[in-house]
C-alpha cells in the first residue's frame, strides 16, 4: 500500500470523475428538476459510446462523432418520453423498457459486444494516455473541465428561458403548470432528451478515454450518477445556491466519488464488491430525507404572526 | 361568455362506486357576471370547474367559452381562457421557484414558450408594483422561493397569477377555505378588488353562505350534479341567509339539515 501509487492514480480518477460528472449533470436534470428517476441512462451511456467509436472507426471527425453520439442519446430520451407520456407507462418502467431495448440496439450499432479504438491511429479528444506528459491544453482533465464549464453555461442559459422555466415548473407542480398553459408532457419529453443527450455525450467521452466501447459500460450508470448528485449536494449545498454552481457541485461530487473509489481500491478492497458498495452508499443517502422526517422531525410549531397574511 | 350545455360526467361508470357528478348540467354566464356557487359536500361544484378547466373529458355535452368550443381541448390549451385558484394553497404555485418567476410563468399563459427570457428585467419592476396591491410586503422579497410563504400569501399570489393575463373566466374553487378567518377575509377582499378592477367574469365556489350572498351578482346552488337554485338581479341583492334556507327547502323538497358544509 504505497501512498505514491495512490497519488499516481489520482489524475486518472479525476479525469474519470469529470467525464462521469457530465452523466451526473444529466441525471440531475431528470432526478432533481423533473422529479423522474430515469433508468434510460444505463443504456444511453453505451449508445453514446458505441455511436462515437463506430463513427470514428468509419473515418469521421471526433467532433462530428461526438455530436452524433449526443443526438443519439437525445433520441433514447425521446423514446422513454414517448413511452411515458404518449403510452402512459410509469416513468421508471418506461426507462427500464428503453434500457432493455437499447441493449439490442447497442449490440447492433457495434456489431459485437466490444469495439476498441487505437489512440495512436485516431485523433481522440480524450484518452488515458493524455493525462501525463502532454501539453496542458491536450490534457484530458483540462479538456473535460472546459467542456463541463461550457455545458453548465449552456444549461444555465437554457433553464432561464421560457422553455426552461416551463420545464422547472413541470417538475415542481404539474397541476399549476397546466393551469398556466404549459404542456407538461412536452416538458417531460424535452427534459428526458436533454438529460440523455448529456449522458450520450459522456458515453462518447468515456469510450474514447478508455479506448473502447463496451456493451456493459453503462451498467449502474444511474446509481453512479445519483451518488455523484448526492455527494455533490452534500458537499457543496452550503456554498452553492446558484443553479449553475449547483451543476458544478454535481460534477465535483462525481470527482469525489471516483477519488473515494480509488482510495477503496488502493486499500485493497475486492473490486468485485465495488458496485455493491456504491448501491449501499446511494441507498443510505436516498434514505436520509425520509429518516430525517420520520425520526428527527420537530413537532410542527404554528408560527404566529407569520400566518395572518 | 361561458355556456355549459347538457354536460354529464360519471365517475367510475359500471362499478359499485359509480357516481353521476354532473347530471345534464347547463349553465350560461354573461360577460362580467360574478357568480357565487354553493352546495353540500359532493354536490358537484369542483367537478363543474374541472369540466371547464379540462382535468378530464366530459361524457356528454358541450362547453363553449366566448364562442370557442373547448369541450375537447386539452387542459393546457384551455388555460389561455382561464384563471384558476384552487382550494389547496400548495396547488397554485411552484414552490421551488421565486415569487417573480411564478408571476412570469403566469404572464406567459396562452403564449408560445420558446427560447426567450423566462423573466425580463422590465418584468421585475412590473411585478414589484403589482404585488403591492396585495399589501403583504412581497415587493421586497420577489426573489424568495414561494415555498417559504404562508398559505394566505400563496393564495393571494395565485390570485394575482390567475388574473395577470386577463382571463375570459376566473375559476375560484373554495380558495379561502384552507385559510384562517382573518386571512380568508383579506384574500376575499383582494378577490373582489381584482374582479371589479378588471371586470372579470367569475365563478366562485364557497362553503360560506354569507360570502356567497355578499359577493357577486348571481348565486347558484348545486345538488346531485344539478343546479337547484339560481338567484340573480334585485332578488340576489336583497337575499338573506334565511331566504336562502327557505328557498333551499322549497327547491330540494328536503328539510334543511343545518349542514355545516353549506352554512360555513
Ligand atoms: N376524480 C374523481 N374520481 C372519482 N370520483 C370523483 C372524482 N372527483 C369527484 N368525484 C365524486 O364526484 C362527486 C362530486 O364531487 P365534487 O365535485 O368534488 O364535489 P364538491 O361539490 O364538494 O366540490 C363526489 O361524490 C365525489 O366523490
Ligand atoms: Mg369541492
Amino acid at each position: 500500500m504505497n501512498i505514491l501509487n495512490l497519488f499516481s492514480a489520482m489524475p486518472g480518477a479525476v479525469a474519470q470523475g469529470l467525464i462521469w460528472g457530465i452523466t451526473a449533470i444529466g441525471i440531475y436534470i431528470t432526478f432533481r428538476i423533473l422529479d423522474i428517476a430515469d433508468l434510460t441512462v444505463d443504456g444511453s451511456l453505451c449508445t453514446g459510446g458505441a455511436v462515437c467509436i463506430m463513427m470514428m472507426l468509419s473515418g469521421h471527425n471526433v467532433v462530428v462523432a461526438m455530436l452524433v453520439a449526443t443526438v443519439a442519446g437525445m433520441v433514447t430520451g425521446l423514446a422513454t418520453g414517448f413511452f411515458h407520456t404518449f403510452m402512459g407507462i410509469p416513468a421508471i418502467l418506461a426507462g427500464i423498457l428503453s434500457q432493455l431495448g437499447l441493449y439490442s440496439i447497442n449490440l447492433k450499432i457495434m456489431g459485437k459486444a466490444n469495439q476498441a479504438i487505437n489512440v495512436d491511429k485516431y485523433d481522440l479528444l480524450v484518452s488515458l494516455r493524455y493525462i501525463k506528459g502532454v501539453p496542458f491544453y491536450k490534457n484530458s482533465i483540462f479538456v473535460v473541465a472546459i467542456g463541463i464549464v461550457l455545458l453548465v453555461l449552456l444549461l444555465y442559459w437554457f433553464f432561464g428561458t421560457e422553455l426552461g422555466c416551463a420545464l422547472r415548473a413541470t417538475g415542481c407542480n404539474g397541476n399549476m403548470s397546466r393551469a398556466q398553459g404549459i404542456n407538461t408532457n412536452t416538458s417531460k419529453v424535452l427534459g428526458l432528451m436533454i438529460s440523455n443527450g448529456l449522458v450520450g455525450l459522456a458515453g462518447a467521452l468515456l469510450a474514447q478515454y478508455q479506448g473502447f466501447a463496451d456493451i456493459n459500460m453503462g451498467r449502474g450508470a444511474i446509481v453512479i450518477g445519483l451518488a455523484a448528485v448526492i455527494i455533490g449536494e452534500a458537499a457543496t449545498s452550503r456554498i452553492f445556491h446558484n443553479f449553475g454552481f449547483k451543476l458544478i457541485g454535481v460534477a465535483i461530487g462525481s470527482i469525489m466519488y471516483y477519488i473515494v473509489l480509488q482510495v477503496v481500491i488502493w486499500l485493497g478492497v475486492d473490486t468485485d464488491l465495488l458496485k455493491l458498495l456504491s448501491a449501499l452508499v446511494v441507498a443510505i443517502f436516498l434514505a436520509m430525507p425520509y429518516w430525517r422526517r420520520k425520526y428527527f422531525a420537530k413537532p410542527a410549531v404554528k408560527k404566529g404572526g407569520k400566518d395572518n397574511a | 361568455m361561458l355556456e355549459m350545455k347538457h354536460v354529464t360526467k360519471v365517475f367510475n361508470p359500471g362499478t359499485v362506486n359509480e357516481k353521476v357528478a354532473l347530471n345534464d348540467f347547463s349553465l350560461t354566464l354573461e360577460d362580467g357576471d360574478f357568480v357565487t356557487v354553493i352546495g353540500g359536500n359532493g354536490a358537484g361544484k369542483s367537478t363543474m370547474m374541472n369540466a371547464i378547466a379540462g382535468a378530464w373529458n366530459v361524457d356528454a355535452g358541450e362547453i363553449i367559452i366566448d364562442g370557442t368550443n373547448i369541450t375537447k381541448l386539452p387542459e393546457h390549451k384551455r388555460a389561455r381562457f382561464l384563471g384558476r385558484v384552487f382550494q389547496d394553497p400548495m396547488t397554485g404555485t411552484a414552490a421551488t421557484m421565486g415569487i417573480a418567476e411564478n408571476l412570469a410563468l403566469a404572464k406567459r399563459r396562452g403564449k408560445v414558450r420558446f427560447l426567450g427570457p423566462g423573466i425580463t428585467h422590465k418584468e421585475w419592476e412590473e411585478y414589484r408594483e403589482l404585488v403591492k396591491i396585495l399589501g403583504l410586503g412581497l415587493e421586497d422579497r420577489l426573489s424568495a422561493k414561494v415555498g417559504v410563504l404562508s398559505g394566505g400569501q400563496r393564495q393571494a399570489l395565485t390570485l394575482l397569477m390567475a388574473t395577470l393575463q386577463k382571463p375570459k373566466l376566473l375559476l375560484l374553487d373554495e380558495h379561502t377555505a384552507a385559510l384562517d378567518p382573518k386571512t380568508a377575509a383579506k384574500v376575499l377582499d383582494t378577490t373582489e378588488y381584482i374582479v371589479n378592477k378588471d371586470h372579470l367574469t367569475t365563478l366562485m365556489i364557497t362553503h360560506n353562505m354569507k360570502d356567497a350572498i355578499a359577493h357577486g351578482n348571481r348565486l347558484i346552488m348545486l345538488m346531485d350534479g344539478k343546479i337547484i337554485l339560481d338567484i340573480r338581479g334585485e332578488e340576489k341583492k336583497k337575499l338573506t341567509v334565511e331566504d336562502l334556507l327557505h328557498k333551499f327547502e322549497a327547491a330540494s323538497g328536503e328539510e334543511f339539515t343545518n349542514d355545516k358544509a353549506i352554512l360555513g
